[in-house]
């Protein structure tokens, strides 16, 4: 099918589809001000989504109710409630297995329930978009931010993207779907974002016109075809081989596993063109530098500002992208720096670990300050890990990080 | 275009496998076979790596044939021995993670509504008693519930057949199977309730003994599931190795079964009933004029 056809054209609500490039680039934007699950909705009306699936849990629960009145106004083609996450996520599979475009949200326990299904979604290269807007897992229980999901979908073979804010979140969403949805990808993405913090603040974020939406999803363009009995081969099982005696199947899986994580590479070039980079950078000739992704990056901002204030001068790398990771743009971000701060919001320090292994001389890489459960990572806990790296005396911030 | 998927584009005729030249000009896309012509044309399922002697097989291959419209049809499957034989099938098979079989149909068939609007795309889940009454259960009853517009046929074998023969809901009470070393201590589900109360419009029990009521059964499951509602089939299809049946006494033991505990039951909705009459004409649901009940 020639894909510029329809460029043009208008879908059921009478949205134009338009060229993802110039809805993306070029279009005027509406300055708006808006809750980040407000955004997720306004992102997904844009997205020609099929089918989503909802299930409740805090804090997604608002952009699934959110997206449950888009269906309302005939924005997607399909939605309903699932009964777990783990049926939702197979639910999503269903749709995308028939060839749909699929959004879904979760959180937290969420995330961990349903995840027997995003290794599946990859395997089944369904390009899914699934948004993580990440909680506490553990007990005792918490309804706060914590990332330490993420660790656990970073090795699903998903794509997995970390919005720092909610203008991330609303171009992303779109972006993500142009990304995963690449013939040489079709891989499922993680969008992440640090729950509330994120979801339930208010943000100006410039939106995209109303009136424009992206081409909908062209099964036929999968790798793998999708299953309508609409295109030869007739046969199309998507099925384990399970005869554990038979080489081939050993052979196939070993093979097949390595081609899910190539594709996840692949998807490098495409994710580079349309986030203009896996990574942002501010001033990395400095010989201190905070990297880190998500919200984290916000409160390093933050932190930089007060240091400046002391005549410390400190750059910032802020990471987009964990899969594909970016390990030649941190390479060459980090080749100056003496002292690598990673401010994370989980107890394990999954992105310190990623770092470590990423660059030479990993005794840079401060893990840390990391806080968990929820608690908030005040400026002030940055400032005083960068003045501690650099033998600085700084005043005790009483009750965090011990 | 599901029909031209079958045919060979021009000029690789000589190049497709045996096998795929047979089905395309023997095979029963496009055509209405019937069981009584099975050995007459080149079936969908033939080969499969199941045991000797397999009732399950057998019941496979004649909800297969049954199938009213194979080329437009996609199974949806789950872990166990079923699996084996359905994702051999020359018809798509979906296999997702175990018990989740009702889930993916769901969105399978949602998906393909959004995609094809109203052209028939028909969703037949076939899966064991372990993967729809226990870890699948919860998706299994809430599809129903939901009404989702697909078939569910539950390949009954009361025991965990593939993994070597564990107790399962729907192992009957007091049977000893591995992880019930004193015997099965509660009775066997009430799945036929179950979907009776989650709303299905059609369901039915049946053994593979009397394959044209295999065929009929199947064959009205799924058309009413296309706009009616959900539907379930119950087929007794035993595990003749975990239960120690001998192979020429298998269908003997489902005769048995069928006498037993598994009599053919057959529940149709009063609206599945009209839209088979209406929509395919099927002659006892098409309602009699009121005098002539009276006259009756």
């Amino acid at each position: 099918m020639d894909s510029t056809a329809i460029i043009g054209t208008t879908n059921k609500k009478g949205q134009v589809i338009t060229d993802p490039h110039i809805m993306m680039n070029d279009a005027p934007r509406t300055p708006s001000f808006f809750t980040g699950s407000e955004v997720i909705k306004e992102a997904v009306r844009r997205a020609n989504v099929d089918v989503m699936v909802a299930y409740p849990i805090t804090p997604q629960s608002e952009a699934a109710a959110l997206c449950g009145e888009l269906f309302a106004e005939g924005y997607i083609g399909d939605y309903f409630r699932g009964e777990s996450e783990f049926a939702v996520m197979s639910q999503c599979a269903g749709a995308a297995f028939g060839g749909a475009r699929v959004f879904t949200t979760t959180a937290g326990p969420g995330t961990m329930r349903a995840m027997e299904n995003f290794p599946m979604w990859s395997g089944a290269r369904l390009p899914i978009q699934c948004i993580v807007t990440c909680r506490g897992i553990n007990s005792p229980l918490s309804i706060q931010p914590d990332t330490i999901e993420i660790a656990y979908l970073m090795n699903t073979g998903m794509l997995v993207w970390h919005a720092e804010t909610a203008q991330d979140f609303y171009d992303w969403i779109i972006k993500g779907y142009m990304v995963s949805e690449e013939p040489d990808v079709h891989l499922p993405l993680a969008l992440c974002c640090d729950g509330f913090f994120v979801t339930h603040t208010k943000d100006t974020v410039d939106l995209t016109p109303v009136d424009m939406c992206l081409p909908p999803y062209d099964p036929y363009r999968s790798p793998v075809p999708c299953m309508d009995m609409e295109c030869p081969p007739v046969r199309m099982m998507r099925d384990p081989f399970v005869m554990k005696s038979n080489y081939i199947s050993y052979a196939t899986h070993a093979s097949w596993q390595q081609e899910v994580w190539a594709a996840a590479e692949r998807s490098r070039k495409h994710t580079i063109a349309w986030l203009d980079g896996l990574i942002e950078t501010e001033d990395v000739d400095a010989d201190i530098l905070i990297v880190s992704s998500g919200t984290a990056v916000s409160q390093g901002r933050e932190a930089i500002r007060l240091l400046a204030d002391e005549g410390i001068r400190v750059g910032l790398v802020k990471i987009k992208t964990l899969r594909p990771w970016p390990e030649e743009e941190l390479l060459e971000a980090t080749k100056h720096a003496s002292h690598i701060i990673v401010p994370e919001f989980n107890v394990i320090g999954w992105l310190a670990k990623e770092i470590k292994a990423t660059i030479p001389n990993s005794k840079r890489v401060v893990a840390g300050p990391r806080v968990c459960g929820g608690m908030t990572l005040p400026p002030e806990v940055i400032v005083e890990e960068v003045k501690k790296a650099i033998g600085m005396r700084s005043g005790v911030l009483a009750g965090r990080g011990g | 275009m599901s029909l031209d998927y079958v045919k060979f584009s021009p000029g690789f005729e000589s190049f497709m496998p045996k096998e795929y030249r047979d089905m395309v000009e023997h095979g029963p896309f496009g055509k209405k076979t019937t069981v009584s012509q099975m050995g007459n044309f080149k079936e969908i399922l033939e080969e499969h790596p199941m045991c000797a002697g397999c009732a399950m097989t057998l019941f496979i291959r004649l909800a297969i044939v049954a199938f009213p419209n194979p080329e437009d049809t996609i199974t949806v499957g789950t872990a166990g021995c079923g699996r084996l034989a359905i994702s051999q099938a020359a018809i798509p098979f979906v296999y997702g993670n175990y018990g989740d079989q009702n889930g993916v149909a769901s969105g399978l068939s949602r998906g393909l509504r959004v995609r094809f609007g109203d052209k028939p795309k028909d969703v037949v889940v076939m899966a064991g008693d372990g993967g729809t009454a226990d870890i699948g259960f919860q998706q299994v009853l809430h599809s129903w519930f939901r009404k989702e517009r697909f078939t569910t046929i539950m390949l009954d074998n009361e025991v965990y057949g593939n993994t070597g023969g564990q107790e399962s809901g729907m192992t009957t009470r007091g049977a000893v199977l591995k992880m019930a070393p004193l015997g099965k201590k509660f009775e066997k589900m009430d799945m036929v309730a179950m979907a009776k109360i989650a709303g299905c419009a059609y369901i039915a029990t049946v053994v593979p003994n009397n394959p044209r009521r295999v065929e009929s059964c199947i064959k009205k499951a799924v058309l009413i599931a296309r706009e009616v509602g959900p539907t379930y089939i119950q087929a007794y299809t035993s595990c003749n190795i975990e239960y120690a049946i001998p192979t020429d006494q298998v269908m003997a033991d489902a005769k048995t079964v069928e006498d037993d505990r598994y009599k053919f039951a057959e529940y149709v909705s009063e609206d599945a009933k009209a839209y088979l009459a209406e929509r395919y004409g099927y002659k006892e649901y098409i309602q009699k004029p009121a005098a002539a009940i009276a006259k009756a």
